[in-house]
């Protein structure tokens, strides 16, 4: 039964081959849109998760004060008031992971004949699981080589290739300035920051060895930055006013006086950045929609043409044996068919879009299998809800005024 | 030699009134009406434009429903089903013929034959049977695969009577069947009505032409909505008929 009114109303479609078409073209056009807006917004959240991974989860960075000095104010960062010992207080901290105090600067680095300039990090070994950072090869350094300030490194990619090109670093011994640093091991790759810089341009040193031998501090054990990892990201509000009141206090600062450090919340930043995509995404997606919604009207449109244009032939069919029943599931597949078929067009069209922006312009998009189920059943419950109300006017004639009709 | 049991009808109208609501108030079409029809019986309703005689075939065919009255058809009575029920009587039990054919035209005339098949869920290969094999019955097998303005008027109301026959119905009704078509042509779709008949199909047929009327063996006459004339058709009636009538 089902199969013969298929059949029917695909001929029927048939004969009306350049009006099906178009109307199939505003179905087209709706389906293709969505699917493309969607694959693009998707892409975008896909990459904003991926540099916020890279970064590593759960993130907060204590930084110390700004100094005032004869009306001159430095910013944050400049007032060496945070100390290493700060840092180990912290990871005491009920929820708090992992904690590593942080010296950074910038140095050339030597290895035969290359040099490059690089960002260097002088940390301790919790600085890895903070950063949620693993070795592509070698090892960690220890605590062992934080208490005696060895010289010893682990490389970031970048920092690798342009140094030792094809060799393998591990093991290898480079110079910043006259004196030689062994490599232990080689960073895993992490890709671009949120800010577009290059994390795996970098080369980590024992916090120690970066402040006695490379950069040097105001007084001993002091650090500009302490990152601090939450153990889940539910209880980071509380974690953030522990160490604030723990920082207060070690720092004897009273009530009412401005604290000598920042607690910033990473994640939040990054959250923000998630948001900020899922919104784009989710606009761009409801702008498609729109175009859905008029292809719909323009199948609804279609479809009342066509129940006036063949009023008598409902009335003919009526009157020799077809139900209510048999008109209105007739006139529905119809819809239905324009729809799904304006669907499955609109699908390759949007996806073969995707794919194209993706090899011209590099935007990352994601073709998710959600987006092509909604996208289908948006495209089938269009064809039935905007094909309903002329299928039941066509099945309500009355098929004496029908077969009258001229 | 002992009398025959006498068949239920296979039509019978009692009382039957039928209103048409209009802004003026209701306006009565039929009035009174009475009709027993029996199984193998040719009936030709009769009578001007007006006199109720459409009204009356709507009623017959189960497209319109009675104000009053009962109308039962094969010992069901009408008045009180469903659409859903009138729509399979229509489908299973009458067969119809139209003055205007009312060939589907996108379809090709077996498709055509075989439509009322369709709504009673019969598989195609049967529908495709016995599609052909009525437009053997009626001369136009070798057609099958045309589309209806591939033939001539008297041709596309032989296919419409083969659709008429397909879901093999106790009861055909033809309303004008001969109005669009000439009296040659006329001639030939009557007898095809007048085979039918004598192999035992009831055939109620409305017309306004006295000379169709006689292939009828019983001529009922409608004025304004009553019936005024119910007799078994005789040849003088045809000769002295006055025209005015018609």
């Amino acid at each position: 039964m089902l199969i013969g009114m298929f059949h029917e109303a695909w001929s029927a479609m048939g004969a009306n081959r350049m009006r099906s078409l178009l109307t199939m073209l505003g179905m087209v056009i709706g389906v293709g849109a969505v699917v493309l807006m969607m694959a693009i917004g998707q892409g975008a959240q896909y990459a904003v998760a991926e540099s916020i991974n890279s970064m590593g989860s759960n993130l907060f960075i204590v930084l110390s004060g700004g100094t005032n000095s004869g009306g001159v104010r430095s910013g944050t960062g400049s007032a060496p008031s945070l100390t290493t010992a700060d840092a180990d207080a912290i990871r005491e901290l009920s929820g708090v992971a992992a904690a590593s105090p942080s010296q950074n600067g910038s140095a050339q680095l030597v290895h035969g004949a290359l040099n490059w300039n690089t960002s260097v990090i002088g940390a301790v070994p919790d600085y890895l699981e903070v950063r949620s950072w693993s070795l592509a090869s070698g090892d960690p350094f220890t605590a062992s080589d934080l208490r005696s300030a060895t010289r010893v490194a682990l490389i970031g990619q970048t920092a690798a290739e342009n140094l030792f090109a094809d060799e393998d670093p591990v093991g290898k011994t480079l110079r910043i300035g006259q004196a030689p640093y062994q490599i232990l091991g080689v960073l895993a790759k992490k890709g671009q920051s949120l800010d577009g810089r290059d994390q795996d341009d970098v080369l980590i040193v024992p916090l120690t060895t970066a402040q006695r031998k490379l950069f040097g501090t105001p007084f001993q054990g002091s650090v500009r930055s302490i990152m601090v990892k939450a153990e889940r990201a539910e209880t980071m509000p509380q974690v953030e006013i522990a160490i604030n009141d723990l920082l207060r206090q070690r720092h004897r600062i009273r009530e009412g006086q401005d604290s000598d450090f920042s607690v910033r919340n990473l994640t939040a930043i990054a959250d923000s950045a998630a948001e900020t995509t899922r919104v784009m995404s989710l606009l761009l997606g409801a702008i498609a929609s729109v175009s859905l919604l008029v292809g719909g009207i323009g199948i609804m449109n279609i479809m009342l043409v066509s129940v006036t244009e063949r009023t008598r032939e409902i009335g003919i069919r009526m009157a020799i044996g077809a139900r209510e029943r048999d008109v209105l599931t007739q006139f529905l597949l119809e819809a239905i068919i324009i729809s799904v078929v304006g669907c499955l067009i609109g699908l390759a069209i949007g996806i073969g879009g995707a794919v194209l922006i993706n090899r011209l312009t590099d935007t990352p998009v994601v073709i998710s299998g959600s987006t092509v189920l909604v996208a289908f059943s948006v495209a089938a419950a269009t064809g039935i809800f905007f094909g309903f109300y002329p299928a039941r006017k066509a099945a309500r004639l009355d098929p004496i005024e029908a077969l009258r009709y001229q | 030699m002992t009398a025959l049991p006498i068949p239920a009808p296979v039509i019978e109208i009692l009382g039957l009134y039928k209103d048409y609501q209009t802004p003026a108030g209701p306006f009565p079409v039929l009035k009174e009406v009475n009709l027993a029809i029996h199984v193998g019986e040719f009936v030709a309703i009769m009578g001007p434009s007006g006199s109720g005689k459409s009204t009356f075939m709507n009623i017959l065919g189960c497209l319109d429903r009675p104000t009053s009255g009962a109308y039962v058809l094969e010992g069901q009575d009408v008045a009180r089903m469903n659409k859903d029920a009138t729509a399979r009587l229509r489908g299973q039990a009458l067969g119809f013929v139209f003055q205007g054919f009312n060939l589907l035209p996108r379809m090709s005339l077996e498709d055509n034959v075989a439509l009322p098949l369709v709504y009673c869920n019969t598989p195609k290969e049967e529908r495709r049977r016995r599609a052909r094999a009525l437009l053997a019955k009626v001369g136009l097998e070798q057609y099958a695969s045309s589309l209806p303005n591939r033939i001539s008027g008297g041709q596309q109301q032989r296919v419409a009577i083969a659709r008429a026959l397909v879901n093999t119905p106790r009861l055909i009704l033809a309303d004008e069947p001969t109005g669009n078509l000439d009296s040659h042509t006329s001639k030939e779709i009557m007898e095809l009505f007048s085979d039918l008949n004598r192999e035992g199909i009831t055939i109620v047929l409305v017309t306004h032409e006295p000379d169709i009327a006689l292939y009828a063996h019983r001529q009922v006459r409608f004025l304004d909505g009553r019936i005024v004339h119910d007799a078994p058709t005789r040849e003088s009636t045809h000769l002295t008929a006055p025209e005015s009538i018609c």
